[in-house]
């Protein structure tokens, strides 16, 4: 197990009498594509949040190449190569498509500036579908096109580990293809991903594991196939209709 | 190409500017000090919160402080050493409040600043009762106004040159990110609390400065004079008028409102705090953006219809 | 002497207790933060004194007038003024900002106004200003007064937001204006409605404060001030926040005046107020939030 790129055992985060998330654990192999699921409110996005440091879990622990970064500020665990993705999609309005993601250049682990980052972000804008557009203003961007120019952001910042939140959410089914394909070329180029996300074609095409939550526990974790018949997840997640 | 033009421009027009006191009257040579005065004071006041949009109420505290260290070290030592320990503590107190204040959310930065000055007046107060058991203090140093004009033209050129360094930096940068979203500044790398306090301290340096410079203006100073919250408030109006979004924008608002205090004081003493008060609301409800965004819109807008 | 300080900290903390449940009903539901909130009680307390003085009309009959005036006239200024802000606000951070800039230039008109009509000096009047003697401590009957006025209204309030329809409904905005509305709330009647409310509540503190402190034209910041820090105190919107919040700050703020020095006042609060900031954020009553 030391060879996981993450590994949560543990963790515990409550908000007042409510436990959001509970006794959580999970790993992630190098290279791997692991899917969490769950119905609404049963803690994926709070996980999330305890990865990429914006909230202190109560216990447990999270470690990255198997140092603890828990209750580590956000900043230091972007810059150690945890980059993600937002539930709502949240691209910074007042700068343009090429200073959004020099942006992520620029604090991440590179920390590329001037010419040569310049270079990098037009690169990435390509390299997510925006090739072009380094000079409109996000304003303009249809909303496939600011969740392609978060994503460019996140890759920024050169991440090993990428936390995507509902990133296929709420695209047309072109969309989506092409979101699925952009998602399964990054691991094509090694990156390990942790996706939150309903869409199923999404999960069934793109995850090597899932993990399902319910009501801030883990009910069931396998392939993507054996967790879908889950007799648990069915009662808890699908309800019988989708069965 | 371009750059080097402005930087042409820019040295071209310090130089004339220089050449004021030379042929300027009394009452224009005090006109043009309080104009170069809030000039340095509502561009510092824009460097840190304009790309932030932290709204900072403080301005006096920091130009109090530079003041009233002139008032106690005056012919105690020479100038240059008073400057430095007026910058000094200026930036002390920043780092602190900033410290304490900047890592929350805005709105208790904007509520603690609207009281510093008062806080700051009061415990000057108390100390002078007291320990030193003075109440007011006199200060006679060797410098004419002439002598500030310099100093504060001085320090316009270094607070445009700042902004201007830091503008094309990674800290302009990270300042605009934290403007727009400071949830994806700290996920993307960005330590905000250290970005910000670093900005606010210079900002309140600037400030500082600018009030120990100032001081020589007045022979007799008290915490009231030195601290008074009016300062603060017309500071704050005219980077408004003018426009935060840019560098230069403030100008836009202290010309004209220097000019427009300049006449309700003389005309209506008894009526300018409201006069002034009627004047700010005017520009939140009219011109949120202020004069340079409200022009940019506009040629924007016949750019469009061309 | 002890006994002293607490009968007149709490009759103090009691008055800010009663100032930022006006605040933290303007903040907390209408999202408005108005710095001139210690202007309007000042008013109030002129209003109250010019009634006293030449219409002989004594200050608590004078609440009867002058607190409906000053629920009108804060509606009013919210549908005039304020209202077109929250139009353009694309969302609360955008409001916040707007609204200080707005109320902070409202702060210098009424400010004006007041210095035009009744210039700096100090004002004060002799109203019941007799002594009592309560449990070893004299107090001014004024000031006993004031506080029994002062629990009255804050429980009467208490009662009309948590057994009333239109209580719950502003509650309700409070704690989640996106909802609100799917249950059938006017979210803008209600804030208009709060923001009334709360000024209502800072005329009647000044009425209050008038009887028993001097005041001047220019010293509406310092109630404002010493207001937010009680409603930071508190927890924004919370009611029961406000009254321990403001008793702490009445008390803190005697014991110092009568035990240490009284120019260390406002440097109390703040320390109270950095303190609390560096603890407790979310305020003393305020649980995290998600």
């Amino acid at each position: 197990m030391s060879a996981a790129l993450l590994e949560v055992s543990g963790l515990t985060r409550r908000f007042g009498g409510l436990v959001a998330v509970d006794d959580m654990s999970l790993a992630l192999a190098p290279g791997e594509i692991l899917g969490l699921l769950g119905p609404n409110g049963s803690g994926k996005s709070t996980v999330l949040n305890l990865i990429s440091g914006a909230l202190s879990p109560d216990r447990g622990s999270i470690r990255l190449h198997g140092h603890e970064i828990a209750s580590t500020a956000p900043h230091r665990i972007a810059r150690l190569g945890v980059a993600r993705t937002f539930q709502l999609v949240r691209v910074l309005a007042s700068l343009n498509c090429r200073e959004n993601v020099l942006a992520g250049l620029a604090f991440g682990r590179d920390r590329l500036w001037g010419h040569a980052a310049e270079q990098r972000a037009d690169e990435l804008l390509a390299r997510v579908g925006l090739a072009g557009r380094a000079n409109t203003a996000t304003t303009e961007l249809t909303y496939i096109d600011q969740k392609r120019l978060e994503l460019a952001r996140a890759l920024a910042l050169d991440p090993q580990l990428l936390l995507l939140d509902e990133w296929l959410a709420g695209l047309n089914p072109t969309e989506l293809r092409q979101g699925i394909a952009l998602v399964r070329s990054l691991r094509g180029e090694g990156m390990t991903i942790l996706l939150v996300e309903h869409v199923m074609d999404a999960i069934r095409s793109l995850c090597d594991r899932c993990v399902v939550m319910n009501a801030g526990r883990k009910i069931a974790e396998g392939s993507p196939d054996a967790v879908l018949a889950d007799a648990e997840v069915i009662r808890a997640y699908l309800g019988d209709d989708d069965a | 190409m371009k750059p080097l033009l402005m930087l042409a421009a820019g040295a071209i027009a310090v130089a004339i500017l220089a050449t004021v006191p030379l042929y300027a009257n009394g009452y224009q040579l005090s006109l043009a000090i309080t104009l170069l005065n809030y000039t340095v004071l509502a561009t510092a006041w824009t460097l840190f919160s304009g790309p932030t949009r932290y709204v900072s109420l403080a301005t006096v505290a920091f130009f109090g402080i530079g003041a009233y260290t002139v008032a106690v070290l005056a012919e105690r030592m020479a100038w240059p050493w008073i400057l430095l320990i007026a910058l000094a503590v200026g930036v002390a107190v920043a780092l602190i409040v900033g410290l304490s204040t900047l890592r929350l959310s805005d709105v208790y930065f904007v509520i603690f600043t609207f009281g510093l000055a008062e806080l700051i007046r009061q415990i000057v107060t108390w100390y002078e009762v007291n320990v030193t058991r003075t109440l007011g203090r006199y200060i006679f140093v060797g410098i004419d106004a002439a002598d500030i004009y310099w100093q504060l033209l001085a320090l316009a050129v270094l607070v445009f040159a700042a902004g201007i360094l830091i503008r094309r930096s990674r800290l302009g940068l990270a300042l605009r990110v934290i403007g727009d979203d400071e949830t994806v500044a700290r996920h993307i790398g960005i330590n905000t609390t250290i970005a910000k306090v670093a900005l606010f301290a210079l900002s309140a340096a600037f400030m500082t400065l600018c009030g120990a410079v100032m001081a020589p203006r007045w022979t007799y100073i008290d915490p009231a004079i030195a601290f008074n919250p009016v300062i603060s408030f017309q500071v704050l109006i005219m980077a408004l008028l003018g426009g935060v979004h840019r560098l230069y924008g403030p100008l836009f608002g202290v010309v004209p409102l220097v000019l427009l205090f300049e006449f309700l004081l003389a005309r209506f003493p008894n009526h300018f705090s409201i006069l002034v008060g009627l004047a700010f609301m005017l520009i939140v409800y009219a011109i949120p953006q202020g004069i340079v965004g409200f022009v940019e819109r506009l040629l924007r807008r016949k750019g469009a219809a061309a | 002497m002890f006994t002293a300080a607490l009968t007149s900290g709490l009759v103090l903390g009691g008055m800010y207790a009663l100032i930022a449940m006006g605040l933290t009903l303007q903040y907390g539901v209408a999202r408005i933060m108005n710095l001139a909130h210690g202007e309007l009680m000042i008013a109030a307390a002129f209003a109250a004194l010019w009634l006293f003085t030449s219409a002989a009309v004594n200050p608590l009959l004078g609440l009867l007038i002058i607190v409906p005036a000053a629920f009108a006239i804060s509606g009013t200024i919210y549908r005039l003024l304020l209202t077109p802000l929250v139009r353009r606000a694309p969302n609360r951070d955008a409001l916040e900002v707007d609204s200080i800039l707005a109320t902070f230039g409202m702060l210098f008109v009424i400010q004006g106004i007041m210095l035009v009509m009744f210039g700096g000096a100090y004002f004060s009047y002799s109203f019941l200003a007799f002594p009592v003697t309560i449990a070893g401590a004299t107090v001014a009957a004024n000031r006993l007064l004031a506080l029994a006025f002062a629990a009255v209204i804050g429980l009467a309030l208490y009662l009309y937001l948590t057994r009333t329809r239109l209580g719950t409904a502003v509650r309700a905005v409070a704690v989640d204006p996106q909802s609100a509305p799917l249950v059938a709330i006017d979210v803008r009647a209600t804030a208009a409605l709060a923001f009334a409310f709360g000024g209502a509540l800072v005329a009647a503190a000044g009425v209050l404060v008038s009887m028993f402190l001097t005041f001047n034209a220019n010293i509406g910041v310092v109630f404002t001030m010493k207001a937010l820090i009680v409603v930071i105190m508190g927890g924004v919107g919370n009611l029961l926040g406000c009254l321990v919040a403001g008793l702490i700050l009445g008390l803190a703020e005697t014991f110092v005046a009568t035990f240490v020095d009284p120019g260390l006042t406002l440097a109390t609060t703040y320390a109270l107020f950095l303190i609390i900031l560096l603890v407790r954020p979310q305020g003393l009553f305020g649980t995290a939030s998600r």
